[in-house]
């Protein structure tokens, strides 16, 4: 059996009271497309944003390829290979694409332009970024120096998951990419979705949109109550399944293996 | 009628197919003219600039005289160091109600050390920068540490430093022929034709190169725009915030106190009783000069041409005749007309 990439055991996050997740597992395997599904409140943003150093949990462990990694900010989650789309899509409208996709990891001009006078490197920026829009097919973006609030929100959620397959050498954690979109910007992302996964980086995904997950997930992971109820796979399981035992309305099925 | 509609909408989709992840096309004159403005901020203030110095030209000759130009400029250097500083904030989305008063205490002590205190002129330069530098870090320590509104912090120290200013000072204006030369150097002109360009104004347009380069070409600007643009999600792609906006609060108290002692050889004097006006004029120049008060968006470019503009306004009404009090009103009427148009550049549509 294959190491999982990215695993998580027994975390829990409490509010006082209040909590948030209860010991929750989850198992990311490589080249999968890992779907994360629950009822509003059943935690799953709690246990991403601890995934991706959003929030440190209570309890329980995380672990990177077998090791084991502790994420007390979103720095060190990506520094160590987990790159996060955030639902509030984290582009600065104002800036360009190539600026967008290199922002917080500007590269500077080789030589005394760069070291004292800490001048960008925007020819070479901008070339790896046509590089990685082409590479997953967002080639048709006319202008790399575009400023992105003239995207439209597909577009823009385009060039959120360029940066994070671009620049996440692990995992790439998806929070409700294609929530704001419309039709057939939600299937456009979705192949983006598949395109990173087919070059190799394993997903989380995040989605409320059932169509969505059983389009593209490999498994299907369902929280429930604070802690992971089942995995199960889109060949295995129906929608309704899923919304049923989601809500409790079915026992949940032994967890499916990758 | 209806076959037409029919067509249009099967048109419509036909474009939407196209254009799958191609950016829309408007062809409406107004929205171009706003898609023109948006890719080029500083366009709109650089037409106002020009149309405004041939409409004084024609009003009054002696405007387009080189030694009323170099007037000009002289008067609107302390207020175009002032506003590059301000410029850094409000691209952060803030803004400093504090910028003249810095800028005239700073000036009060660079005059305090090297007269009172006996300071060699050089020590109490550096030392009137160290401490206008110290205020802006106020400033930025409030703003990112206490994580009050920029609005209220800067209300507050404003009030304070005014304060100091008149009890450090006793309410006297030292004069600047009883201070080092170094002091009054900046009001110094060298002559080029019939221009006298002040050594002040050449140290101003050298601040504005500098910071032209590093908020287009280095990270700390790109950072800078991000920060303003969208906190959150500047946050979220790794960059520290809070650095950012301290940086900016205290490069700008340094600019600040570099105005002060631009200030000093514009006035020949120290003075604690002049600068009330100039917190106000700063931001106007920076608004008049494209950038927005939202944050993200404008730039140093903009603000110089934002100063010239208000000082041309103030010249050219003088020499028209308007008297001074409706001076105000112009300028105020301009700004007003400038965030409007601002707004409107802001929305819009792709």
């Amino acid at each position: 059996m294959t190491t999982p990439v990215l695993e998580a055991r027994g975390l829990t996050k409490r509010y006082g009271r209040v909590v948030a997740i209860n010991g929750s597992d989850l198992e990311l395997y490589p080249g999968e497309i890992l779907a994360v599904i629950g009822d509003n409140g059943a935690g799953k943003s709690s246990l991403i944003k601890a995934l991706s150093g959003a929030l440190v949990p209570d309890e329980g462990e995380i672990y990177l390829d077998g090791e084991r990694v502790t994420f007390r900010n979103p720095m060190q989650a990506r520094e160590a290979g987990i790159e996060t789309v955030y639902q509030t899509l984290a582009v600065a409208p104002g800036l360009d694409i190539a600026d967008n996709l290199f922002l917080g990891r500007e590269q500077r001009k080789p030589g005394p332009l760069g070291s004292i006078f800490r001048m960008l490197d925007r020819g070479h920026m901008r070339a790896e970024a046509r590089r990685h829009m082409s590479e997953l097919g967002i080639g048709t973006l006319q202008n790399i120096g575009q400023a992105v609030e003239s995207l439209s929100g597909g577009q823009r959620q385009a060039v959120a998951v360029a940066r994070s397959a671009a620049f996440g050498s692990k995992v790439v954690i998806l929070d409700e990419p294609t929530a704001a979109l419309g039709v057939k910007e939600g299937n456009r992302v979705l192949q983006l979705i598949r395109d990173v996964r087919d070059r190799g980086l394993p997903v989380i995904l995040i989605s409320h949109n059932m169509p969505h997950v059983f389009e593209v997930a490999d498994r299907i992971h369902i929280q429930r109550l604070g802690r992971r109820a089942t995995v199960i796979t889109p060949k295995s399981h129906s929608m309704s399944d899923a919304v049923a035992i989601m809500t409790g309305a079915a026992e949940p099925p032994p967890t499916a293996k990758a | 009628m209806g076959h037409a509609e029919l067509l249009g909408l099967s048109m419509a989709t036909a474009t939407e197919t196209a254009t799958d992840f191609d950016v829309a096309r408007n062809d409406s004159f107004g929205l171009r003219v706003q898609h023109i403005l948006h890719g080029n901020p500083v366009l709109g203030p650089l037409a106002v600039l020009i149309v405004a110095i041939i409409a004084f030209s024609i009003v009054n000759v002696r405007f387009f005289s080189a030694a009323n130009l170099s007037l000009v400029l002289a008067q609107v250097t302390v207020i175009a160091v002032l506003a590059l500083g301000q410029t850094l904030v409000i691209l952060t989305a803030g803004i400093d109600l504090s910028a003249g008063a810095i800028a005239v205490f700073s000036s009060i002590l660079m005059a305090v050390f090297c007269t009172r205190a006996g300071m060699p002129g050089v020590l109490a330069l550096l030392f009137g920068l160290a401490f206008g530098t110290a205020m802006g870090a106020l400033n930025g320590f409030l703003v990112t540490r206490i994580k009050l509104p920029p609005f209220i912090v800067t209300l507050g120290t404003l009030t304070m430093f005014f304060s100091l200013n008149s009890v450090i000072s006793n309410s006297e204006t030292v004069r600047g022929s009883d201070m080092p030369s170094l002091m009054t150097w900046t009001g110094n002109s060298i002559p080029i034709g019939g221009f006298r360009l002040t050594y002040g104004s050449i140290f101003m347009l050298l601040l504005f190169g500098l910071f032209f380069y590093a908020l287009s070409r280095t990270a700390w600007g790109k950072h800078v725009y991000a920060t303003g643009d969208d906190i959150e999600a500047a946050r979220l792609a790794g960059i520290r915030t809070s650095r950012v906006l301290f940086s900016v609060y205290t490069i700008a108290g340094l600019l600040y106190a570099v105005g002060g002692w631009i200030l000093i050889g514009r006035l020949a004097s120290a003075s604690p009783n002049v600068g009330t006006d100039y917190n106000l004029d700063s931001i106007t120049a920076v608004v008049l000069g494209g950038t927005s008060l939202f944050g993200g968006r404008g730039s140093v470019l903009g603000t110089l041409i934002g100063a010239l503009i208000v000082g041309v306004f103030r010249n050219g009404l003088q020499l028209g005749g308007v008297e001074v009090v409706w001076q105000g009103f112009a300028i105020g009427l301009l700004v007003l007309v400038a965030v409007s148009l601002d707004q409107w550049i802001r929305k819009v549509k792709t």
